[in-house]
This record gives C-alpha cells, structure tokens and sequence, in this order.
C-alpha cells in the first residue's frame, strides 16, 4: 500500500505538469468537439426540417435532396465507424493523399468535431421534430415566416429539449477524446502513458488517469444540471400590479395541462 | 353592404383522394360574426386552416379585400392581419404571457418594444389576465391560456379573427370564462369567423350560421332562421342532436 502512494507521489512530482497539460488538451478537445459538433448539428438539423412543398420548383427540391443526400451520407458514415479509424484515416490519409502534416492537436479537435456533428445533427433533428405541431402553428397564424419561427420558438424549446443529450456527448467526449492518442494527440492518456512507460508505474499512473477523468465528469454532469434547472426558470411567478383579482374563476391554478 | 374582407370562391381541398372541402362559398363583412357549425369530420377546421393558409387549398380563391391572396405575394402579412385561436391554445412555452403577445408585433408587425408591450398588457387586461403577465403557460389554467392566446391574438390588431372550437379542450367550469371574452369581443365590432359546437352562445352571438355537412356548406342563414326554421333535413337532424346534449 505504502509503495503505491510512493509511486503516485513519485508521478505526481514528476510528472505532474505533464498531467495537467494532458488534461487541458482533453478539456480543449471536449469543449470544441462539442460545441462545433453541435453547430454542425443545428444547422443539418434546421436544413433537414425545412418545409418542401409540393408548390416548390423542380429545380429547388432537386437541389434539396441531393444536399440533403450528402449530409445522410456524413451522418451514416461518421455513426457507423469508430472514432479511432476516422482519427487514423483523415491524419494519415491526408498526409499520403495531399502531402499534409497536421498538427496533432489540431487534426483531434477537427475530427472529434465531425464525428460529435454526425451524432448531434440526429439528436438536433428529433429535438425539433419533438417540439408540437402546434407551436408551428401559432407562430405561421401571426405571420412569422419559417426561419423567424424556428429562431424565436421553436429552437429555444427543440435546443432546451436536447441538452440532456449535448451533456451527455460532452461527457462521451471527454472519455472518447483518449482514442486520439493513436495520432499523438497529447491528451491525457498519451501522456499517462508516457509517465507510465518512464517510470515502469503502470498501475499507478492509469490510476491517477482514472480519477481525473472521473472527476471532470462527474462536476460537468452536476454543473449540466444546474444550468438545466436554471433553464426552466423559476416555479413561481410574480403578480402584475396589486389589482384584485377579477373573477371569480381567477384564482391562481396551476397545473400541467 | 360594403365589399367584405374575405370572400371564398369555389374553395377545394382534399388530402389524398379524400375530398374534404367541395366547392365552398361564402363571404365575411367587417364587423360580422360567422359562426361555422356542422358534425365532426364535416370540414370546418379544413376551412379555417385553408383561410388562414396552414392548408394550402387544392382549387377555388381566397379574396382578401378583392386580393385572391392564393396567387402568392404577401403571405406573411395577410397571415398577420388574419388571426387564429386554436382549440389546443398553442401558446409558445418558451415565453411568458407578456412575451407571448409581444414576440408577433415585434418581429412581423416591426413594432417597438415600448409600443408592442404597451398594446399587449392593453388587451391582456381586456381578456383578464393582466395580472399574470409574468407566469409560463404551464403555470395556467386552460381557460388562462385560451384567454391569453386570444390576447396574443388581438395583440396583432387583426383584421379578422378565426377560432376553431376554442373551449372545446376546456374543462366546464372554464368554458363560461372564454365565451364571455368572445361575447364583449363580437360587442366590439371584431369580425370574427368562429367554429363551435356551444349552439347557445353560437345562437347569441352570430350575425349569421353556416351549416356544414361533408365538405359542402348546406345552409347559410341569421340564427333566428336556422334554428326556427332550418331549410334541411340535415341541418333539423344535427341540431336536434346538439341541442339535446
Ligand atoms: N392532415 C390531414 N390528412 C388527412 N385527412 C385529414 C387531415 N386533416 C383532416 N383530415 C380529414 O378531413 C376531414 C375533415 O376534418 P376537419 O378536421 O376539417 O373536420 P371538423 O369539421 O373540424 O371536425 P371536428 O368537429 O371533429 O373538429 C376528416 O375526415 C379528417 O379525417
Ligand atoms: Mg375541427
């Protein structure tokens, strides 16, 4: 037990700043995978739920359904492959096929952005299918047009609807980011393995890996859900003016109905 | 009489091989109150979403103001000056009351925010609900949010209003609460074009009744004559029936 300690102590002291580098690029690679892979998501998901009428040009709807084709394309693609395969094909396919050399770091943050894309423009999509009819509805009866719908209504419901789901992929992406060590991304694992292969200390420093990781996402899952309760806004509501109330059947009732 | 605000000629809709609405005709003036009545299935809220362009009709005109608005152009501003209460209210949960009737006179009407918030708490407080500016749909009641939505709907300054059986999702007891807003509206001089099936408040209210029975209007006549003196078997038949319930 005493030598354990002795060896995380030792790969603390040592390699400690090695570490917390590590950790930064995961955070980093979470953050933007996540959040470009939900930009990415949003707009295939406003594309795929644009209103194609029968009244619409040949022209418009061929157009549509081609780009339409591509983007199912991308998403099938990126769903049904690992993660690790499309690190190693873009790096070294780009590389072999155009002579590039990317920067690691840069390379991980573009492809876990992308594959993030392919899952959250699924996500995206049902978020706003789930949003009522009705809602549509309301907001076409007062003359909003198609985009001004989606950007005042329905969005902020279809978006507060899917933040369990983006919440959830930020933390599959602070564990998954560690299968880009296969390209020399310098995340965490890459660099507990290095602590681990100078020091011989294997178990100790994939131990340390082990309570980092758990600790950044167990706080990011309880911080996800302060903001969702934030979200919601208050239980209660203030009364305007200090009128008596009106009628009879005024009386304050609430109820999900 | 003067020319009316919204003249139906020929209107044809089907989903599918399934004609729902058969040749309608029929006029609006302003300041008049048409109520729709006929069973269910007949067509009515058909006709309403056609009016208002949630259906896009397969055949016939919508005039609007001699304007045959199925011809394109401003879809979005007619929309505006046409509006609809629905029997689900469709209040936008993401707002509260107040945001609710602001967000259309804002974004459509290009109104300021002073002047949109000073219209809506205008006609908040016409339907009673004022004090509740700050609460979410989901913190009312059903005949909160159906009073509210008509707000929301007035809020836009509308030149017609259409209601599609608006008190038919409400519990009784709230039913009285929405009617009554509806009555000091048709007193108002708001034309109104109003789906129902409360045969009284329909008989109190309509300057005239349209009868519909599969796709096709049967009758179109005052209150006094339609109920005194229906025309048709099928009209005597179906208000037989309702005013027996
Ligand atoms: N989107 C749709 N697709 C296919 N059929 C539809 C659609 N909307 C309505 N219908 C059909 O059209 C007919 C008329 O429907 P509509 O809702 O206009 O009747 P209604 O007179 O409003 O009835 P109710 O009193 O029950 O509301 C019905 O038979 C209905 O099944
Ligand atoms: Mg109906």
């Amino acid at each position: 037990m005493g030598e354990f300690f002795n060896s995380v102590q030792f790969i603390l002291n040592n390699y400690g700043d090695l570490l917390i580098k590590g950790t930064g690029v995961t955070i980093l690679l979470a953050i933007v995978g996540t959040g470009v892979g939900f930009l990415i998501g949003l707009l295939i998901g406003i594309y795929k739920t644009i209103p194609i009428r029968d009244e619409d040009s040949a022209i418009k709807k061929a157009l549509y359904k081609i780009f339409n084709f591509l983007l199912s394309a991308y998403i099938e693609v990126f769903r049904s492959t690992p993660m690790m395969v499309q690190a190693s094909v873009i790096f070294y396919g780009s590389a072999w096929i155009f002579g590039l050399r990317l920067n690691p770091v840069t390379a991980g943050m573009f492809i876990i952005s992308i594959n993030t894309g392919a899952y959250m423009a699924e996500i995206v999509r049902g978020g706003i299918i789930s949003v009522e009819k009705g809602q549509f509805e309301a907001t076409h009866s007062i003359g909003m047009t198609h985009f001004q719908s989606m950007l005042y209504v329905v969005l902020p419901q279809a978006i507060r609807n899917i933040l369990p789901a983006t919440g959830n992929q930020f933390i599959i992406n602070i564990k998954d980011s560690c299968v880009l060590s296969v390209i020399s991304v310098t995340e965490l694992f890459f660099q507990t393995k290095s602590a681990a292969g100078a020091t011989f200390d294997y178990f100790p420093a994939y131990f340390i890996a082990c309570v980092i990781y758990f600790v950044l996402c167990f706080s990011i899952t309880q911080i996800l859900r302060y903001v969702e309760m934030k979200m919601d806004g208050a239980d209660t509501y203030t009364i305007y003016g200090t009128e008596p109330v009106i009628n009879g059947a005024d009386t304050l009732k609430r109820g999900d109905k | 009489m003067d020319q009316p605000i919204i003249q139906i000629k020929n209107l044809k809709k089907a989903f599918g091989q399934r004609e729902v609405l058969k040749n309608i005709n029929f006029d609006v003036h302003k300041g008049e109150v048409v109520t729709i009545i006929g069973s269910s299935g007949s067509g009515k809220s058909t006709l309403l979403r056609c009016i208002n362009l949630l259906e896009t009709p397969n055949g016939g005109q919508i005039l609007y103001n001699s304007k045959n608005i199925l011809e394109g152009g401003k879809i979005h501003q007619y929309c505006a000056k046409v509006g609809m209460v629905f029997q689900q209210f469709n209040l936008f949960n993401n707002m509260n009351v107040l945001e609710n009737c602001v967000v259309g006179q804002m974004k459509v009407l290009k109104c300021n925010r002073q002047e949109a918030e000073e219209r809506a708490k205008k006609y908040l407080d016409h339907v009673g609900m004022l004090q509740y500016i700050n609460a979410r749909p989901r913190q009312l009641s059903g005949g909160q949010k159906q009073r509210v939505a008509i707000a929301r709907a007035l809020s836009m300054e509308p030149d017609v209003l259409l209601f599609d059986e608006p008190t038919s999702a409400l519990d009784p007891e709230m039913v009285g609460e929405v009617l009554k807003v509806m009555k000091d509206l048709a007193a108002s001089g708001l034309t109104m074009l109003v789906v129902t099936h409360e045969m009284g408040f329909a008989r109190d209210i309509s300057d005239r009744i349209v009868f519909m029975a599969d796709g096709i209007i049967l009758e179109d006549s005052t209150p006094e004559e339609l109920f005194n003196n229906p025309k048709h078997e099928r009209t005597r038949a179906f208000l037989t029936r309702a005013m027996d319930k």
